[in-house]
C-alpha cells in the first residue's frame, strides 16, 4: 500500500447502541475499483454514507487525498454519488440534471452546456437531453445518474447498489458499460453491491464485510480461490465444507484427516499446526467423478454414492453422500451421467481445495 | 344494486348542494325580498353591494384580511411543516398534533381566548389580530398540506443534490420547494378559503372597522333578510369555487405530467427495442 489515496481508520459507528461499523480500516489507491460486498445490514452501505458524507463517523478518521473527511460537509466532499433509485430531479430536464453539479461550481455557460453535451454523449442518451427524467426509462435514468456523477470529475465516485433495480440483462451490459468508463477515465470508484457476480465482474478489490467488519479485502481470484474464512468461503459462490484435524503441515500444504480416516492434501493459509481443527472448502466446478474401478494417482479422491442429480442447463449439479457428509458436485453436461444409488469417485487436485480455520 | 348506488349517491349530492341551489337565484331578483316566486331577474342586489358603503367596505376587508391570512398562514405552516420532517426532532409527534389543535378546538373558545389576550395588548379590533387570529386557525391546513407533499419529496433526491456541490440552502430553493410547490399552493387556497368564511373569531376578535364580507352576512340576517345576503353569498360562493378549481389544476398538474411522461416513455421504449 504505497498509495494511500483514501483511508479509513478505525471507523467506527454507532447507531444508539447499536453498532454498525466496528474498527475498521481499509486503504484505497488512485484508480482503483473496489466493491463493498456483504448481506444486508452488514455496514457496507453505513460505510458508503459515511463517506458521502451523509452520516456522521462515531470515531475513527476518514481521510482523502491528505484531507481528513469527518467534518467536512458533503457539498463540500467533491465526490459523486449514485444511489439505487436514481435519485434524478424530477421537475428539471435531463440536461439541467446534469449540468446541476456544473452549476454549484460556477462553472461559465458556455462551458456548461459542452460539458453536458460530452457527458450524455458518453452515456449514449446526448438524444434525450430535453425529456424529463419521468420520460425515460429505468436503464436509461441510471445513465443519466451517471453522467451527473461524473461530469463534475469528482475525486471519487460512490456507487450504491446501483444497478439494483434493472432487470437481468440491463445489468450486466451496465456492468460492463461502467468496468469500460473506469478503465478509460481512470476513475476510483466505491462500488457497494450485495450480488457477488458483480462484485467478481467489475472489481479491481472485493471488501467481503460481515457483521460491521471486513472479513478479507483482496481481488476477486484470491477471494474466490483463497478466501480467508468460513464467512467468505460461504458468501461468495458455493461450496463444501469438510471438517478434519491437521495431520501435517508442508509449507502452504496441509494434510487434513477426515473423521473416517481418509486424508486429503489441500493448499491452505499459513499458520496451521499439526492437530489444529479445519475445513476444507472444495469448489463444486473443482470437483471430478470418476466409476469406482478407475485408476487415479496423484490426486485427492472420496468414496461416495449419488444420492441425487439436478439438471441446471448449462451444468448438472450431482448431490453425493460420503462418509465425511454430503457433497455437491458440479459438472459439464458432456460428462458421463450417474443413475441415483450408483457408486462414484471424487477427485479434485490438492490445488483446487483450500483449508481454512473452523 | 348498481342503481341503488346511483340513487344514494344522487340523494347525498342533492343533500349537500341544495341549499346553494335554493339561495343563488335569489341573487338575481328584482324584488325586496328573500323569497320565491323571483319576479323579474335583475343585477339590483348586486349594485346595492357595489354602492353601498358598509358591503363595499366589507368586499374590501375580506379581500385585506384572506390574503393576508393567507401568506402569513402559508410562511408559517411550511416553516412548521419542514420543521417537523426532521429526522431527529425531539417530541415531533407531541408537536405535529400542537400545530393541528386549532382544528379541534372550538371556534368559540379560541376566541373568547384570543379576545383576552388581544384587549390586554392593546390590539384587538385591529387588522392584524383578525389577520393573527385567521392564521392560527388555517395554520394546520397549511402544515397537513405541505406535509403531504415533503412525505413525497424522497430524501435521496436531496442527498444527491447536495453530493453535487449544492449547499443545504440551495438543496432546499432548487429541490425542495420546488417539489413541495403543489403542496404549498393548496395549503395557501385551504388558508383563503378558511379566512374568507370565518365568522365566529371575527365576531370576537374585531372591530367595526374590520367587518367582512362573512360577518357583514351574519349581522344582516339578524336584522333585516334583503336579497343582498344572497348577492354576497353568491359573490362567495364564485371565489371557493375558482379557489377549488386553482386547487385542482395544481393537485392535476403534476398528476398529468406523469401520465404524459408514462406515455413518452412507453413509447421511447418501443423506438429502442
Amino acid at each position: 500500500m504505497t498509495d494511500s489515496f483514501m483511508r479509513f481508520d478505525k471507523v467506527t459507528k454507532d447507531y444508539g447502541s447499536v453498532r454498525v461499523v466496528e474498527d475498521l480500516d481499509l486503504t484505497i489507491a488512485r484508480g482503483e475499483f473496489v466493491s463493498l460486498l456483504g448481506p444486508s445490514g452488514s455496514g457496507k452501505t453505513t460505510l458508503l454514507m459515511m463517506l458521502a458524507g451523509f452520516e456522521s463517523v462515531t470515531a475513527g478518521a476518514i481521510t482523502l487525498d491528505g484531507q481528513r473527511l469527518n467534518d467536512v460537509p458533503t457539498y463540500k466532499r467533491d465526490m459523486g454519488v449514485v444511489f439505487q433509485n436514481y435519485a434524478l430531479f424530477p421537475h428539471m430536464t435531463i440536461a439541467r440534471n446534469v449540468a446541476f453539479p456544473l452549476e454549484m461550481r460556477g462553472t461559465p455557460k458556455s462551458e456548461i452546456a459542452t460539458r453536458v453535451k460530452r457527458a450524455l454523449d458518453m452515456v449514449q442518451l446526448g438524444h434525450l437531453s430535453d425529456r424529463m427524467p419521468g420520460q425515460l426509462s429505468g436503464g436509461q435514468q441510471q445513465r443519466v445518474a451517471l453522467a451527473r456523477s461524473l461530469v463534475f470529475e469528482p475525486r471519487v465516485v460512490l456507487m450504491d447498489e446501483p444497478l439494483g433495480a434493472l432487470d437481468k440483462q440491463l445489468r450486466e451490459q451496465m456492468q460492463l458499460d461502467i468496468r469500460e468508463l473506469h478503465h478509460r477515465l481512470g476513475l476510483t470508484i466505491i462500488f457497494v453491491t450485495h450480488d457477488q457476480d458483480e462484485a467478481l465482474t467489475m472489481s479491481d478489490r472485493i471488501a467481503v464485510f460481515n457483521k460491521g467488519q471486513i472479513q478479507q479485502c483482496a481481488s476477486p481470484r484470491q477471494v474466490y480461490d483463497h478466501p480467508a474464512n468460513r464467512f467468505v468461503a460461504e458468501f461468495i459462490g458455493e461450496t463444501n465444507l469438510l471438517a478434519g484435524k491437521v495431520s501435517g503441515v508442508d509449507g502452504g500444504r496441509v494434510a487434513l484427516t477426515l473423521p473416517d480416516g481418509s486424508v486429503l492434501q489441500a493448499d491452505g493459509a499459513p499458520g496451521f499446526s499439526v492437530g489444529d481443527d479445519a475445513l476444507l472448502s472444495l469448489r463444486p466446478e473443482r470437483i471430478d467423478l470418476h466409476g469406482p474401478a478407475d485408476a487415479l494417482t496423484g490426486l485427492n479422491t472420496l468414496r461416495g454414492d449419488v444420492a441425487d442429480t439436478i439438471y441446471q442447463g448449462d451444468h448438472l449439479r450431482i448431490v453425493i453422500v460420503t462418509a465425511a457428509g454430503r457433497i455437491i458436485a458440479r459438472v459439464p453436461r458432456k460428462a458421463a451421467e450417474w443413475p441415483n444409488g450408483s457408486q462414484v469417485v471424487l477427485s479434485f487436485r490438492p490445488t483446487d481445495g483450500w483449508v481454512i480455520a473452523p | 344494486m348498481k342503481a341503488a348506488k346511483a340513487l344514494y349517491a344522487t340523494l347525498i349530492v342533492i343533500f349537500l348542494v341544495a341549499p346553494l341551489l335554493v339561495i343563488l337565484p335569489l341573487a338575481f331578483t328584482s324584488s325586496a325580498f328573500l323569497t320565491y316566486p323571483i319576479p323579474a331577474f335583475s343585477f339590483r342586489w348586486f349594485s346595492e353591494l357595489a354602492n353601498n358603503a358598509t358591503w363595499n367596505r366589507a368586499i374590501l376587508n375580506s379581500a385585506i384580511i384572506a390574503s393576508s391570512t393567507t401568506v402569513l398562514a402559508t410562511l408559517l405552516g411550511t416553516l412548521a411543516a419542514l420543521g417537523l420532517r426532521s429526522r431527529d426532532l425531539y417530541l415531533k409527534n407531541q408537536l405535529r398534533t400542537l400545530f393541528l389543535l386549532p382544528m379541534v378546538v372550538p371556534a368559540v373558545v379560541l376566541g373568547v381566548g384570543m379576545q383576552a389576550m388581544f384587549v390586554r395588548l392593546g390590539i384587538n379590533s385591529t387588522y392584524f389580530s383578525v389577520i393573527v387570529a385567521h392564521s392560527v386557525i388555517a395554520l394546520p391546513f397549511v402544515v397537513i398540506s405541505v406535509s403531504g407533499a415533503l412525505a413525497g419529496v424522497d430524501r435521496r433526491v436531496e442527498r444527491a443534490a447536495e453530493s453535487l456541490g449544492a449547499s443545504p440552502w440551495r438543496v432546499f430553493r432548487l429541490v425542495t420547494l420546488p417539489l413541495a410547490m403543489p403542496g404549498v399552493l393548496s395549503g395557501a387556497a385551504l388558508a383563503f378559503a378558511t379566512s374568507l368564511d370565518e365568522v365566529v373569531l371575527t365576531l370576537f376578535v374585531a372591530g367595526p372597522n374590520q367587518r367582512t364580507l362573512a360577518r357583514q352576512m351574519f349581522s344582516t340576517l339578524r336584522e333585516n333578510i334583503s336579497p343582498a345576503i344572497a348577492s354576497a353569498a353568491f359573490i362567495i360562493i364564485m371565489g371557493t369555487i375558482v379557489i377549488a378549481a386553482a386547487l385542482l389544476l395544481a393537485r392535476l398538474a403534476p398528476a398529468r405530467q406523469k401520465a404524459r411522461a408514462k406515455k413518452a416513455a412507453a413509447l421511447a421504449q418501443d423506438t429502442v427495442s
